[in-house]
């Protein structure tokens, strides 16, 4: 197979993903794969490159948004776009309104409802946890998101009850 | 015992365990970070190596982790390192960094911890055969351990924050790695493949991210980490992994039904090539092996069992062939290696040299 990009050497490079309910398919060569900004060994998703996160020039509008930096470790927008990747757990937060869309498309969603470290130095308390759910809940409720508010719901209404019950952060309980 | 003493033992992969062998191994890891440091690509070397010196003892002295033997990635030779890889216990990324990053196992090699590879630790359980809840268990196990001494990254909303956006929340990817000769040979696996990436899931070759389908091995993995708890991850998983089994024994019975000379006839070439040639490469190698390993599930080879087939997937490596030679080989020294190793392990047993012919 040619690589659909150059049309000229043999594709080696195969990006295969589901967008949107829709499988996309990228045959390239490596050296096309490398111009796109593709780290072979560890590649990107279609939905990074076409986002323009494996490329040097976005892909969407807002082009003369200046190139901010994560306050802590100094990270520029433009790094992140070049590889993909943030330079600390800082940069979550500097650059969360990049991030809320682009996490959405990667997960579906956009809080956490996993583990969490429990009673652990630097732990989160139930009721920093909670407020964080309320927060996801007037989201979903506003993006009419009525199915994961319900669950929302449910989870602030034990949270608050542990909070009542004044139990230390405990993590969720198992199935 | 380092870890080249370590990489002596036989594999667990070849356990030969598994009801029927479909499933070749099942594996979870967890991405995690600690809080306040720089991310390993953005750190210098200087602060990745004051993590591995702060994390590699703490990690060894984990309950889960006792046995644990460890090195530092320059300690290590490329070999060494590019053993680990072939042995499916790190990454390409982390065998290709220096300073600065390390890797704490286990000496069964169902625990493996990466130190700054993409993330501070990427922790790792693995087991032969579907055993995914047992493999989170453990997983669990060793992360309960690990943050009651260490604060990892943390946020409420968005979960454990990792360096890749795709890995935040859970931190969790949990894989299995199938054998499905029988779904390939129907020329089923392209429909199957597209249904289980439109579930979401992500559906790799043998060697994980951006490597191609070799051996008829598949490796199939969540792609979400944030917005699902872990045992949910995990169980969508499991059930998942189940169906694919059973179309698997279905297109292997039906196979038999219909086109039974036609296997017989592709098992026993394999058995032929593998047992004769004098030069294999590694793909050539892997697709016979696993035509091999059909044949041997099925009941058409008799004097060869799995866990031979499958120790020689691994011995068969580019790697692990120049450590059993002891010295490093070219490509084509190695395909001669290969198929000596090949031979020697697949060979009818009791058998009488032959008389070489001499030139005349």
């Amino acid at each position: 197979m040619k690589c659909e990009i150059c049309k000229a050497q043999e594709a080696s490079v195969h990006l295969t993903q589901v967008m949107d309910g829709e499988v996309k398919k990228l045959h390239m060569c490596e050296d096309c794969a490398r111009k796109g900004g593709i780290n072979i060994e560890n590649p990107v998703s279609i939905s990074d490159l076409l986002l323009g996160l494996g490329k040097e020039e976005p892909v969407e509008e807002a082009p003369a948004a200046p190139d901010r930096a994560c306050p802590v470790c100094h990270l520029r927008q433009a790094d992140f776009r070049k590889t993909g990747r943030l330079g600390c757990p800082e940069c979550y937060a500097a650059f969360a309104t990049e991030l809320a869309p682009l996490l959405r498309q990667m997960h579906r969603r956009d809080h956490h409802v996993g583990r969490t470290p429990g009673a652990v130095p630097g732990g989160v308390s139930p009721a920093e946890e909670a407020a964080a759910v309320q927060e996801a809940l007037d989201r979903a409720v506003a993006d009419e998101r009525f199915e994961e508010a319900a669950r929302l719901r449910d989870r602030l209404l034990a949270l608050r009850q542990r909070i009542a019950a004044g139990s230390p952060a405990a993590p969720e309980a198992g199935p | 015992m380092n870890v080249g003493d370590l990489l002596r033992q036989p594999h667990l992969w070849a356990c030969g365990a598994g009801e029927d062998g479909i499933a070749a191994s099942s594996r979870v890891r967890l991405a995690r970070n600690l809080r306040g440091h720089a991310f390993p690509d953005w750190a210098g070397e200087d602060e990745n190596l004051r993590v591995w010196r702060t994390l590699e003892p703490v990690l060894r002295a984990l309950p889960s982790m006792q046995g644990s033997v460890s090195a530092a990635n320059e300690a290590m030779t490329d070999l060494d390192r590019q053993i680990l890889v072939e042995r499916h216990l790190s990454s390409r990324e982390h065998a290709r960094k220096g300073r600065g990053s390390g890797i704490v196992l286990r000496a069964d090699e169902r625990l493996a911890v990466m130190v700054n590879e993409e993330d501070h630790l990427r922790m790792q359980s693995l087991e032969c055969g579907l055993r995914l809840h047992e493999v989170w268990e453990r997983m669990e196990a060793l992360d309960r351990e690990f943050e009651e001494r260490i604060a990892c990254a943390f946020s409420p909303r968005l979960g454990y924050l990792t360096a890749c956006p795709t890995n935040v929340g859970t931190g969790l990817r949990a894989s299995v790695m199938l054998h499905v000769p029988g779904l390939v040979l129907m020329e089923e696996m392209a429909p199957a493949v597209n249904g289980i990436q439109k579930l979401g899931l992500a559906v790799r070759g043998l060697w994980g991210e951006g490597t191609e389908a070799v051996g008829n091995m598949f490796q199939i993995s969540n792609q979400m980490t944030l917005g699902a708890r872990e045992e949910d991850l995990v169980g969508d998983l499991d059930r998942l992994v189940r169906e694919v089994i059973d179309h698997e024994r279905n297109a292997r019975a039906r196979l038999m039904r219909s086109r039974e000379t036609v296997v017989r006839d592709h098992v026993g070439r394999a058995l032929g090539i593998l047992g004769h040639a004098h030069v294999l490469t590694s793909n050539e190698t892997l697709s016979h092996l696993s035509a091999l390993r059909l044949g041997i599930e099925l009941g058409i080879v008799e004097r060869l069992d799995r866990a031979t087939v499958d120790a020689l997937l691994l011995l068969t490596q580019p790697a692990h062939i120049q450590r059993a030679a002891g010295r490093p080989l070219g490509p084509r020294e190695r395909d001669e290696a290969r198929a000596r190793l090949v031979r020697e392990r697949l060979g009818e047993p009791p058998r009488r040299r032959r008389v070489r012919k001499t030139k005349a």
